[in-house]
């Protein structure tokens, strides 16, 4: 077993001149961009899917993996978490997906900020989250209206730029109750914020020269925020806004019909009861669904059926599971919202396909086509029910040994031993 | 060790003062002004008004039983007479006239029992008005009762019915080295705490150990080590200790006056005499192995340690005690004592031999605590632990009925015991499955597919205008 987890690392660190072929037989191929394969192939080569179906021809010297019984699918994409951004919630100097916005007087804007330089690719979060079939997240900032850029990155590697697939993939921002501070305790002051940032990054990109100059009015947010948001308000960078009251969510609608911004509405407990403004919008939403208590005044209207209802009316959803530590659990949130209501596709799709195309990375991500990045799991079986086994997993075409801090001390602790032999 | 109904230590010394006797030579008393008689004293402080509700013989047929005493009967029956399991097998005797289920592609298995919850206490909505699950004014405050925190209207008790939840305990937080007595209450809508507690339930005294405490009283006085936690357990035991001797002596002789009732060291003390069950939040294994020799230095036992990230590590010694582990699937993270944390914790205790229990500790875990359980099967399975599903079945209903002291009327589907019965959609372990219908002492208190079977709580009464469509 240590063998075979050291020529996997030893894989891991020879670069991508290195990346392997390998071919994945036998087992039930579930493309998501189409329908499932039975007896299918998935040739993987040099970090890509070559091929994807039943006649695939296998190059000599092919790594060979027999899926036989088993599902194969794309890499489970959590588009909401701080992975890698810290390592002990309760020790703050771990803590790198904030900036102090929670202090009074402290800066509640903070769109220049953009996660990169906080990644720790040696986050030992990271091998446990992957080696349960999430091979891609959105790693994001928190905190305040404003909280920054966020980047789309794979679960592999040993520097960021390595690991990054876009950055920033999306401006994080709250127009929830945890941001209230920044409204000076009012929903309207928190709407009206909002609009005065963005009515200052405009007028900023009017007047550019006079501003280095000194020669235009006081803007209301510092010089580097306001270069950063221009993206969003062109449309090209998706402002996400977690936001969860019915009525905030269509505030945050007009926000964006105002400024013409690319809107993306996270958690949206609400949003059921306004699919049709979204659909009309055309704004996805990111559902957590195991969410269905009135904890507190703004999800009053919490159900487990938020996800369900919203595609039946035709909103695009992706699906998180809202938690860092616990991003594997990404699996039982699809599953449930299956319990309730969506159909399997709809939601092993929230977990794929339907976050790459949020985002937009779907040119690369999100199912088995030949072209996409080979990110590819699996598993023993239906990849949502929580008795099935990860088998496999292959970030970029690099097979990961199914190793983490969790498994070695399992094994560590595997037999306790009164002789207590020392042990490695 | 002889478990008495809440405090019966109550009962003699309100029994004792009334029987005083008057002192001689006094003068008679002056003419009286017209008085209210006076109220009798309760024998038991805060009594179980509890009632089953209303129920009819009823025959289950045709689902797999899944009884959690080791029996897994594909096509058996559960028949439930007057509020109890009459009879459970693959056919059973059912009287003319009785009500007939059928689960027919269904599981059946006993009411889903959590050891560790806080609603009521800490209820949604989360404001401030409503955090009451933590006194958090002094490291022990063993003296409050959690159920006089607890709002019967929190809508989480319904949702957690719905997950096929028939008994909680709920406890005080774990700011507090002592949080004080919790509860053990029948997931029943009701408009008083009192209704829904357990009769015949004993107490337990929630204790907590690690980071906590200190984090809240570190600036506070103290503890803010965790050698000064255990410097505090040890003097509050050594004062306990001193008042059951007191009380003691004067239940036995009577001689002097009675002693004057302290409501932290009685709680104590009904631990001490076995009377009240330990639940201590622990996480590491080094702290389990303190807490459980500090036990053993003043004769109580721990009945169960909760979280327990590290239980693994010493789960020879919760076995040798019998301290059961009450645990997550799979929280990590969120502090340094819950760093060292295997999906196969759970596994790894059950196989050592000690009672393993899955607990929520959160309003959505509770409602889907058989999926916690699939989690943890499949994380054992994976290091090469063996796991029934009746053994895993144990782990929500037998065990923590267990940890509780209430075993001899919950936690399996046997013959004599309370009628608490899940049927469920599907296999209790597939994330697809949801509870179909919820049985507390025979009645039928939750049924998916009929609208007059769906409680809610007041709270939920009213709460968007008709034409929000909800």
């Amino acid at each position: 077993m240590r063998r075979a987890i050291l020529s996997a690392a030893a894989l891991l660190l020879a670069g991508p001149a290195a990346a392997q072929t390998i071919a994945i037989t036998g087992g039930t191929v579930y493309p998501v961009s189409g329908a499932p394969i039975p007896n299918g192939t998935v040739l993987i080569r040099d970090g890509r899917i070559a091929a994807v179906g039943t006649n695939v021809a296998i190059p000599a010297g092919a790594q060979r993996i027999d899926a036989t019984g088993k599902w194969v699918t794309p890499g489970l994409f959590e588009s909401s978490t701080n992975l890698g951004l810290t390592e002990v919630s309760q020790v703050e100097e771990t803590n790198d997906f904030r900036l102090n916005q929670s202090q009074e007087g402290g800066d509640q804007v903070a769109a220049a900020f953009n996660v990169s330089d906080g990644i720790n690719p040696r986050s030992m979060v990271i091998p446990v989250t992957r080696i349960a079939g999430v091979t891609t997240v959105v790693s994001r900032p928190s905190g305040g209206l404003i909280a920054g850029q966020a980047i789309a990155i794979d679960l592999l590697g040993n520097r960021v730029e390595d690991m990054t697939i876009v950055s920033p993939v999306a401006m994080f921002a709250s127009l929830a109750e945890n941001s209230r501070a920044a409204g000076n305790g009012a929903r309207a002051g928190q709407t009206m914020r909002l609009r005065e940032v963005l009515e200052d990054a405009r007028a900023w990109a009017r007047n550019r020269e006079a501003f280095e100059r000194g020669e235009t009015r006081d803007f209301s947010v510092s010089r580097l925020d306001l270069a950063a948001l221009q993206p969003v308000l062109a449309g090209r960078l998706p402002l996400a806004v977690e936001v969860h009251r019915a009525s905030d969510i269509q505030s945050v609608l007009r926000i964006g019909r105002e400024y013409g911004l690319k809107l993306v509405i996270v958690g949206g407990t609400e949003a059921w009861m306004v699919a049709d403004d979204l659909r009309r919008a055309n704004v996805p939403v990111l559902v957590k669904v195991l969410s269905n208590l009135p904890e507190s005044f703004e999800v009053l209207g919490a159900t487990y059926e938020n996800a369900a209802r919203l595609r039946r009316a035709g909103v695009q959803v992706a699906i998180t599971s809202g938690e860092t530590f616990k991003a594997y659990n990404i699996r039982q949130e699809a599953g449930n919202a299956v319990a309730y209501g969506l159909p399997w596709d709809e939601a092993f799709r929230a977990v794929t396909l339907a976050p790459a195309q949020i985002w937009g990375v779907a040119d690369r991500y999100g199912s088995l086509e030949a072209g996409k990045v080979a990110d590819v799991v699996v598993w023993s079986g239906d990849p949502l029910e929580l008795l099935t086994r990860v088998e496999h997993v292959i970030i970029r075409g690099h097979e990961v040994p199914l190793v983490s801090r969790e498994t070695e001390l399992r094994d560590r602790y595997r037999h306790i031993d009164q002789n207590r032999a020392y042990r490695p | 060790m002889r478990r008495a109904p809440y405090a019966l230590v109550l009962a003699a010394a309100a029994a004792c003062a009334q029987g005083q006797a008057r002192p001689a030579a006094t003068p008679p008393p002056a003419p009286a002004r017209p008085q209210a008689a006076p109220q009798p004293r309760a024998p038991v402080p805060f009594p179980s008004t509890y009632r089953p509700f209303p129920s009819t013989a009823t025959l289950i047929r045709g689902g797999t039983v899944m009884t959690a005493a080791g029996q897994v009967i594909p096509n058996g029956q559960v028949l439930m007479v007057d509020g109890k399991i009459a009879a459970v097998g693959a056919t059973v005797d059912a009287p003319a006239g009785v009500t007939v289920v059928d689960a027919t592609g269904k599981y059946v298995t006993p009411g889903v029992i959590d050891v560790h919850s806080h609603l009521g206490v800490y209820p949604s909505p989360g404001v401030q008005a409503h955090s009451d699950g933590n006194e958090a004014t002094q490291p022990n405050t063993a003296e409050v009762w959690a159920e006089h925190s607890v709002w019967p209207q929190d809508p989480g008790f319904v949702r957690a019915l719905e997950g096929g939840v028939t008994t909680m305990q709920i406890l005080p937080g774990s700011a507090n080295l002592f949080g004080g007595r919790s509860v053990v209450l029948k997931n029943v809508p009701a408009r008083t705490v009192q209704e829904m507690k357990f009769p015949g339930a004993p107490y337990g005294l929630k204790m907590a150990c690690g980071e906590n405490p200190k984090r809240v009283y570190g600036n506070r006085g103290g503890p803010s080590t965790r050698m000064g936690e255990m410097a505090w357990d040890r003097q509050a035991w050594i004062r306990a200790a001193a008042y059951r001797d007191k009380w003691d002596r004067w239940d036995r002789d009577h001689q002097g006056t009675q002693p004057e009732r302290d409501l932290e060291l009685e709680t104590m003390a009904g631990v001490l005499r076995g009377e009240i069950l330990v639940h201590n939040h622990c996480y590491r294994a080094d702290e389990m192995a303190q807490m459980m020799d500090m036990a053993r230095e003043f004769g109580y036992r721990i009945r169960s340690f909760h979280h327990g990230v590290e239980a693994y590590k010493v789960r020879d010694l919760l076995a040798r005690d019998s301290i059961a582990g009450s645990l997550w699937a799979d929280w990590w993270g969120f502090k340094m004592e819950a760093l060292d944390f295997t999906r196969a914790n759970l596994a790894l205790v059950f196989e050592a031999g000690a009672r393993a229990i899955v607990h929520s500790d959160d309003p959505t875990g509770i409602q889907k605590l058989n999926q916690e359980a699939a989690k943890a099967i499949e994380a054992g399975r994976e290091a090469g632990v063996a796991i029934t599903e009746n053994d895993a079945l144990r782990w929500l209903t037998a065990n923590p009925a267990w940890a509780l002291g209430i075993d001899q009327w919950v936690g399996t589907l046997e013959a004599g015991k309370n009628a608490d019965v899940v049927i469920w959609s599907g296999n209790p372990f597939s994330v697809y499955t949801r509870a179909d219908r919820v049985y507390i002492d025979g009645a039928l208190m939750f049924d998916r597919f009929d609208p007059h079977r769906r409680p809610r709580t007041d709270f939920e009464v009213g709460l968007f205008p008709a034409e929000a469509g909800r």
